[in-house]
């Protein structure tokens, strides 16, 4: 039972008290790019939440076993974004083939990811923590939900802004970005739940 | 002359923080304080200044189908070195910005110019090039930073201005990055138009 426990906070944490996007403050450019409607912000979250998990996986076993035992951690940084771009690369190949309907609703998203911090982030974050492979995929997933999360919110709201009269000088980005900032302060509401759930379950 | 004129581009015109709203990870990441914004600028304009110059050199031997992975490993080296040297020689500031410090292989700055510029252009102008948007970047980052530690601490670079109970910490944490960057673009928007 202890385990399933722990996948829940993982899961929890990840989500609300350390969001991604609003707590850590990675993959703020598609977060800033793509909110402008909420059905593009739930295409970029499938794509996204696909290419994390995979990425996730495939940088596990690399560091595991290939530069682990062959002494090249400090290789680390230029073989994880190779692989993120290969796979990103063989992600767009395969789905051509394989599902056209689905390349034609995430195909303008998928390049963009390479350059989404979050996902070399997560790769290195799982194994600075030192989760094992089960865990770290979870814990991508449970990311990628989280970006999701902020990101149909956060659109959402961008949607009744364009309702609003803004000064001028602030229009676009700025009041975007404050936008950002309140949603954030929301998001601060959370801290502390994932030591309350680790009380309350008694971890 | 020219060189110069590129130089400033970089710093005021194309300003990569202001203008252009590249980068914008590091930018919100890191600048809980004028120190620590000022160092993740300086350790993204070597990176920046580095992979231009070696960029434009190579330019011409590298085929066009596989030059965003080759420019990918320049960058990925050059990061990978900084990352070695940091940990050596400033392990405090190394500590502090983590997980940002590889992550600026991702940073969107270093790969649209290399793209952009230094692909195309001499290894002089790239040069100058890299070192006006790096400078711009970092003069950004010091800016946002300075202004989250004046208001969330009543620092500034360590230095006591007030009582740090008038602080508020709400800047230093994650929102009070949004809220400052956004006032801070509005206060450009003004200044540009003026």
């Amino acid at each position: 039972m202890e385990t399933v426990y722990q996948y829940l906070i993982v899961f929890i944490t990840a989500i609300f008290v350390n969001n991604v996007v609003l707590s850590q403050i990675l993959g703020i450019c598609p977060f800033l790019g793509v909110s402008k409607k909420v059905n593009t912000a739930l295409g970029m979250t499938g794509a996204v939440a696909f290419v994390l998990v995979l990425a996730t996986l495939v940088t596990y076993l690399l560091q595991y076993y290939v530069l682990n035992p062959l002494a090249l951690e400090y290789l680390q940084t230029i073989a994880f974004i190779l692989v993120i771009a290969a796979l990103v690369q063989l992600v767009e190949i395969i789905l051509k083939k394989v599902s056209p309907s689905l390349y034609q609703a995430l195909g303008v998203f998928l390049p963009l990811i390479t350059t989404n911090c979050a996902v070399l982030g997560v790769a290195i974050l799982v194994i600075q923590k030192e989760f094992n492979l089960v865990m770290g995929v979870w814990y991508a997933l449970s990311t990628a939900l989280g970006f999701g999360l902020a990101l149909i919110v956060f659109a959402g709201i961008r949607e009744q802004l364009n309702l609003v009269p803004v000064p001028k000088g602030m229009q676009g980005v700025s009041i975007a970005l404050v936008t950002a900032g309140l949603l954030a302060m929301a998001f601060m509401g959370f801290s502390g739940v994932d030591n309350g759930l680790k009380v309350f379950l008694g971890l | 002359m020219n060189n110069l004129k590129v130089l400033l581009n970089g710093i005021i015109k194309e300003n990569p923080t202001f203008v252009l709203l590249l980068g914008m990870c590091p930018t919100l990441g890191t600048t809980s304080s004028a120190l620590n914004g000022m160092s993740m600028g300086l350790a993204t304009m070597f990176v920046l200044v580095c992979s231009n110059v070696v960029i434009s050199l190579v330019k011409n031997l590298i085929p066009d189908m596989v030059r965003i992975p080759s420019f990918i490993v320049v960058i990925a080296s050059f990061v990978t070195a900084l990352q070695m040297c940091m940990q050596a020689f400033v392990p405090d500031i190394y500590a502090t910005l983590g997980l940002f410090i590889p992550l600026i292989v991702v940073n969107c700055i270093i790969l649209g110019r290399a793209e952009a510029f230094a692909s195309k252009k001499g290894v002089i102008p790239s040069l100058f090039d890299g070192i006006g948007m790096g400078f711009g970047f970092t003069l950004a980052l010091t800016i946002l930073g300075a202004a989250r530690e004046i208001l969330g601490t009543g620092k500034i670079f360590g230095y006591e201005l007030w009582s740090e109970g008038y602080g508020m910490l709400m800047f230093v944490l994650a929102p009070g990055a949004f809220i400052v960057l956004g006032y801070l673009i509005a206060v450009m928007n003004k200044l540009k138009k003026a």
